[in-house]
């Protein structure tokens, strides 16, 4: 079942959205939108605040100005309800333990998805008879596919993803666009930032185009 | 326990950071070889003139111990900022102050603890009067939390350079210098046969402050820092 895109209120938005650092404007002011169950990709060129609109999204950076609402909510209230997954160019995955350890860290920290086990999610990302080895002795889109494990299991509605193709080959690339397409079916949503070399191929997803110091919504 | 309560949030950052330190419990032994070293190596440069040992016993075992654990503050959140475990933590939906404190305390457990036990040791390699000794174990039960809780705060606060290990030394020494003269204070007090329950309460109620104001702190410098 598809969720109707005009539920209100938006599971994010973003008003007037701005982020400075040092004087410099990195992005904004932007504003848009994102519905249950759509997919908005963000493009735009090395350093055009890609990663810093993830973080103020995130609520990891504070905006220089306006604001962004979790539906209907600032963020910083919203943001004790399990709502936002995070995956950055940082996995936050230790090395040192095994894929399960690292899942179930992940588990206690955020909750889990009724219906889904660990060895479940690391099957659905390929990772099968990869469960017990220390991340360490994985390749880079390996690790990648264990982060993406763990959006499938916690039970944020919203996903934040900065760059998730990067490292993956051509099964890992579709891993992703089916990870997402299942998301937003479930009605989750998700916003994902690309420099442009891989991306959403599946369905025509909302574009939103970043440019240093200007910001268009699309 | 639910997953996703804070109850089950604080048990996976234990279980993880207890898991952690298993996997490199090398340099989790480093802390403790460093300080044994150090007190072994008085005797040998001062000579064996028992009364002086005595005397400076109970302040050398605490000096060594302090420094001993500052060795290893400088790794308590570096590796989760390196990682991203650190923006995982932040944008988990629990108060970032609550984990901290579970981080902070298996700092404790893994480097302070292991050194309380060696005190015992210690002293004996340095002829501590027997009596003295529960004083030491109390003020140093007091005094390493202490260091744990105001270290990390320095830690946060300097997370936001690399190389920041200078500027930590720099920054916590001052801050554990009370903790040392009460400390050592109260050990000497007991030593010459005076009051020394003084030092100790006031050791105690630092501690009980820095329990509750340190985690805060650490959480709000570790936010900065992570911009």
């Amino acid at each position: 079942m598809r969720f109707d895109p005009t539920d209100s209120p938006p599971l994010l938005q973003a008003r007037g959205l701005v982020f400075a650092r040092n004087e410099e404007t990195i992005f904004g002011p932007l504003d848009f939108a994102l519905h249950r169950g759509e997919i908005v990709l963000m493009e735009g060129d090395n350093g055009s605040g890609k990663t810093s609109l993830l973080k103020v999204l995130s609520g990891l950076l504070e905006p220089s100005a306006g604001e962004v609402l979790l539906e209907g909510a600032p963020l910083t209230l919203a943001r004790l309800s399990h709502q936002v997954a995070l995956l950055g160019h940082l996995l936050g995955l230790k090395l040192e333990l095994d894929a399960l350890a690292n899942l179930r860290f992940a588990i206690g920290l955020g909750g889990i998805k009724p219906g889904i086990t660990p060895q479940l999610a690391l099957a659905s990302v390929g990772l099968e008879g990869f469960e017990r080895l220390p991340l360490r002795t994985l390749s880079a889109g390996q690790k990648k596919r264990v982060a993406l494990a763990r959006l499938l299991l916690v039970p944020a509605a919203l996903w934040l993803l900065d760059e998730p193709y990067a490292n993956l080959d051509r099964s890992g690339i579709e891993l992703v666009n089916r990870l997402l397409d299942h998301h937003a079916r479930a009605g989750g949503a998700a916003l994902i930032t690309s420099h442009g070399a891989y991306a959403y191929t599946s369905g025509t997803p909302r574009r939103i185009a970043l440019h240093r110091g200007v910001g268009a919504a699309a | 326990m639910k997953p996703g309560t804070l109850g089950a949030a604080c048990r996976a950052v234990l279980a993880r950071d207890l898991s952690l330190v298993w996997r490199r419990r090398g340099d989790a032994l480093n802390p403790l070889l460093f300080a044994l070293i150090v007190i072994a190596l008085f005797p040998f440069a001062l000579g064996p003139d028992l009364p002086m040992l005595e005397r400076i016993a109970a302040g050398t075992i605490f000096v060594a111990l302090l420094l001993a654990m500052q060795l290893s503050l400088d790794t308590l959140f570096r590796s989760d900022l390196d990682d991203g475990s650190l923006e995982q933590l932040v944008v988990s939906p629990h108060p970032l102050a609550v984990l901290l404190f579970c981080k902070i305390a298996i700092h404790w457990l893994t480097t302070a603890l292991p050194l309380l036990l060696i005190a015992p040791l210690a002293g004996q390699l340095l002829h501590l009067p027997d009596a003295v000794l529960p004083v030491l174990l109390a003020a140093l039960a007091l005094a390493t939390p202490l260091l744990s809780l105001i270290g990390a705060v320095c830690v946060a606060l300097t997370m936001g350079m690399r190389r920041s290990g200078m500027l930590l030394t720099l920054l916590v020494l001052p801050l554990i210098v009370p903790a040392l003269i009460f400390g050592a204070g109260a050990c000497n007090a007991a030593q010459a046969g005076l009051p020394y329950v003084a030092p100790l309460l006031w050791l105690g109620a630092w501690l009980v402050m820095a329990l509750v104001l340190a985690p805060l702190a650490a959480a709000a410098a570790l936010k900065i820092s992570l911009t």
